[in-house]
């Protein structure tokens, strides 16, 4: 087998500081002496000897990873929210450069994410094609042997003169893509944490994908939702904080994933470089997990009510904002999802958040869970508007199910719920 | 799969680029059909949805000309060599036209194309080099209105000259694209540009010979005035087509000498700066 990757000692610094710090004046002795040398500064920033780099801080957001992934394999790579997983994939797909290390790529390297890049609104959608297909790296020869299959597989036919700023969003997101999937790479990488679109249309990004690797592509794949993970991958690497932390089956990988780094505590608390820029002005606090006693706990008894405690801020006001619940076992599979303003009343009441702490609190009753362990994720949106913050594995608890139906028999039960149902008997005769 | 066994494909390395050598010029000849895509949408897009389209190509180099002749011509009563004013000022304007859109649109052209610049690879000079010569397009009909204007006022061109029109074109596409590089990676960074940039046309107009003549400059001033390389251009296309002034001497060697400096270094700072576009912009 050829090597299609090979990935040795990759690092990727980034700035960050300075940005933040720059607004916070004193005095006004401050303001005026920074904006009498501003010129200065821009000049000397320019030739790069600039003195800010002193109080800049750097952060790695890649350090010192390194695999070989063979041709027509399937890499999954998981970690959590800042684990560097969207730097790898930029590097791989050359947007960014590392800062330390080498990269060899064999033939080149397409992304579901570049959907639609390069569209103009006032071009028609067969301009567009052109436009779009030349960015993503095609030459003209080969847009003309596809531009058939490709207007038929975005199935806008009838529009393809008709300037794209009267499409439908589906209708341009189905030319966007279709362009994007006959582009046929060797290499395809699928970010799917970035990848925009209705559900449908994110199924659709999957479906290509499975179809991909089939045909004996190399695909890399990233995602937060494990059960994508295990079902469209044999082989992944788990990321944390910029390091590789392990590489092996899936299954193996992704069990190592949700062990480790999470809080055995039942309680997750964010670290600033963990939250992305694009949650403002939403900032998560902290997840607990709460017996009824309010102590924190790692598990939880079946037959009792759990409180699970979501602490987060707002810097300004958010209209319709909902935070929610993702619970899920260890296998992927969601158990249920739940928002805070489920309640018409609440939703209401809550239309407009204003700037502060909030904790949004959510009782459990008892006898939902069986033995398992299982997953808590957590999601603030304005349904429809934005999704401010997602993370769909923030902790795991366990459950204990001594006293819960049926423990009698000590014998496993299978399904993710084990609820205490009303059972009747009745004889008839 | 036989999609697949069609082509061999290449080896990529990606790797840090180490200092100024890493002009990839390869990958430039490579995604050369880019730029083609690039100025041909910018052409198409530019007059859509306006009600005078095309048209306004023209009506801005003219109505500029109309000014200057009003302002120069009747009230200031500048002297130009013999030449008919409007002639006079519009063979200026040519060039100056092709040197403002290079400037504005390609300064800002990094920034206007955000979305490309992080998602996905492409050399990033295609962007600046196609906003240049994207105002191609309005300088060759500007052109065709110089060519009526010269016909109208019954100037003779200079003939024996006039082959070296694309020498001058070519200069002024070589500063325009030097400029554009420097300010567009400058951009990425420090978003003062954007302030800076009406003003700085604005200035950069008064210290070029477009509205008149460089003899108004004493002569003792001539070699630092031309230290603007925009004033080897208008001389040069004024002396290809019309036969006025000196012809190629010492200011319009500092011109290109300038010019030259400008788009080399403009084109390794470019590239250096290059690689961290996706993470600043």
């Amino acid at each position: 087998m050829t090597t299609a990757i090979s990935v040795k000692n990759i690092g990727k610094q980034y700035k960050i500081g300075a940005a933040e710090t720059k607004f916070h004046y004193n005095m006004l002795r401050d303001v005026i002496v920074d904006t009498v040398s501003a010129p200065i500064r821009l000049a000397k920033a320019m030739i790069g000897r600039s003195d800010r780099r002193a109080n800049q801080n750097f952060v790695w957001a890649l350090k010192d990873v390194s695999f070989d992934l063979e041709e027509g394999k399937v890499l999954g790579i998981v970690g959590r929210n800042g684990a560097g997983k969207s730097t790898l994939l930029k590097i791989l797909s050359r947007v960014t450069e590392p800062t330390t290390g080498t990269v060899s790529v064999r033939g080149r390297v397409g992304s579901l994410l570049e959907v639609g890049t390069g569209f103009h609104p006032e071009l028609t959608g067969r301009e567009n094609i052109f436009m779009n297909g030349a960015i993503l790296g095609m030459k003209r020869a080969e847009i003309d042997s596809k531009f058939d299959e490709i207007v038929d597989f975005s199935e806008v036919t009838q529009y393809i003169d008709t300037p794209v700023k009267r499409y439908s969003s589906g209708m341009y997101l189905r030319l966007a893509f279709a362009v994007a999937a006959h582009l046929e790479p060797e290499i395809l990488v699928v970010d799917e944490v970035l990848a925009v679109g209705d559900a449908e249309f994110q199924k659709k990004c999957l479906g290509k994908m499975g179809d991909v690797a089939q045909q004996g592509r190399t695909v890399l794949f990233v995602s937060h939702n494990m059960s994508a993970i295990l079902r469209l991958t044999q082989e992944a690497i788990v990321l944390n904080k910029g390091q590789l932390l392990m590489r092996g089956p899936t299954q193996q990988a992704v069990d190592f994933y949700l062990s480790s780094g999470q809080s055995q505590a039942g309680e997750r608390l964010w670290d600033a470089d963990e939250i992305p820029v694009t949650s403002a002005p939403f900032t998560p606090i902290s997840l607990k997990v709460k017996e009824r006693s309010g102590k924190i706990v790692d598990t939880i008894r079946s037959t009792e009510p759990v409180t699970l405690e979501f602490e987060y801020k707002l810097d300004s006001s958010v209209t319709g904002l909902r935070v929610g619940l993702y619970i899920s076992t260890t296998r992927g599979e969601y158990v249920f999802t739940s928002f805070d303003t489920d309640d018409t009343a609440l939703y209401d009441k809550f239309d407009t958040r204003h700037a502060g702490r909030y904790i949004s609190r959510a009782e459990i009753p008892a006898d939902i869970f069986n033995e398992s362990r299982y997953t808590v994720g957590v999601n603030a949106s304005s349904f429809g508007v934005r999704r401010y913050f997602m993370d769909e594995n923030v902790l795991a608890f366990n459950v204990d199910i001594s006293g819960a139906p049926g423990t009698q028999w000590g014998e496993p039960r299978v399904g993710p719920i084990r609820p205490r149902l009303n059972w009747k008997i009745e004889k008839l005769d | 799969m036989s999609e697949l066994t069609k082509h061999e494909p290449h080896t990529i390395y990606i790797k840090p680029s180490k200092g100024l050598a890493a002009l990839n010029l390869r990958d430039l000849w490579i995604y050369r059909e880019l730029i083609f895509f690039m100025v041909w949408r910018d052409v198409k897009v530019k007059y859509k949805q306006t009600l005078l389209g095309m048209a306004w190509a023209v009506i801005q180099p003219v109505m500029t000309m109309l000014v200057f002749t009003f302002l120069f011509d009747k009230v200031a009563k500048l002297q130009t060599e013999g030449i008919p004013y409007p002639v006079f000022s519009f063979t200026a304007l040519l060039p100056w036209g092709l040197f403002v859109v290079a400037l504005n649109q390609g300064s800002r052209s990094l920034v206007a194309h955000n979305n490309m610049v992080t998602k996905i690879y492409f050399p990033r000079l295609i962007l600046p080099i196609s906003s240049v010569f994207s105002g191609l397009v309005d300088f060759a009909i500007a052109f065709v209105i110089l060519v009526l204007l010269m016909f109208y006022y019954q100037v003779t061109p200079a003939w024996n000259l006039l082959w070296t029109l694309p020498l001058f074109l070519l200069l002024a596409i070589i500063t325009a694209l030097g400029v554009a590089l420097w300010l567009s990676a400058i951009n990425v960074q420090y978003r003062d540009v954007n302030q800076a940039l009406p003003f700085l046309t604005q200035f950069w107009l008064f210290a070029t010979p477009v509205a008149y003549s460089i003899s108004a400059v004493p002569e003792k001033w001539q070699i630092v005035y031309a230290l603007n390389p925009m004033v080897g251009v208008v001389n040069g296309f004024r002396w290809a087509l019309l036969g006025t002034g000196n012809g190629p001497d010492i200011t319009l060697w500092v011109s290109v000498g300038i010019s030259i400096l400008i788009f080399i270094s403009g084109l390794f700072y470019f590239r250096s700066m290059e690689k961290t576009f996706a993470d600043t912009i």
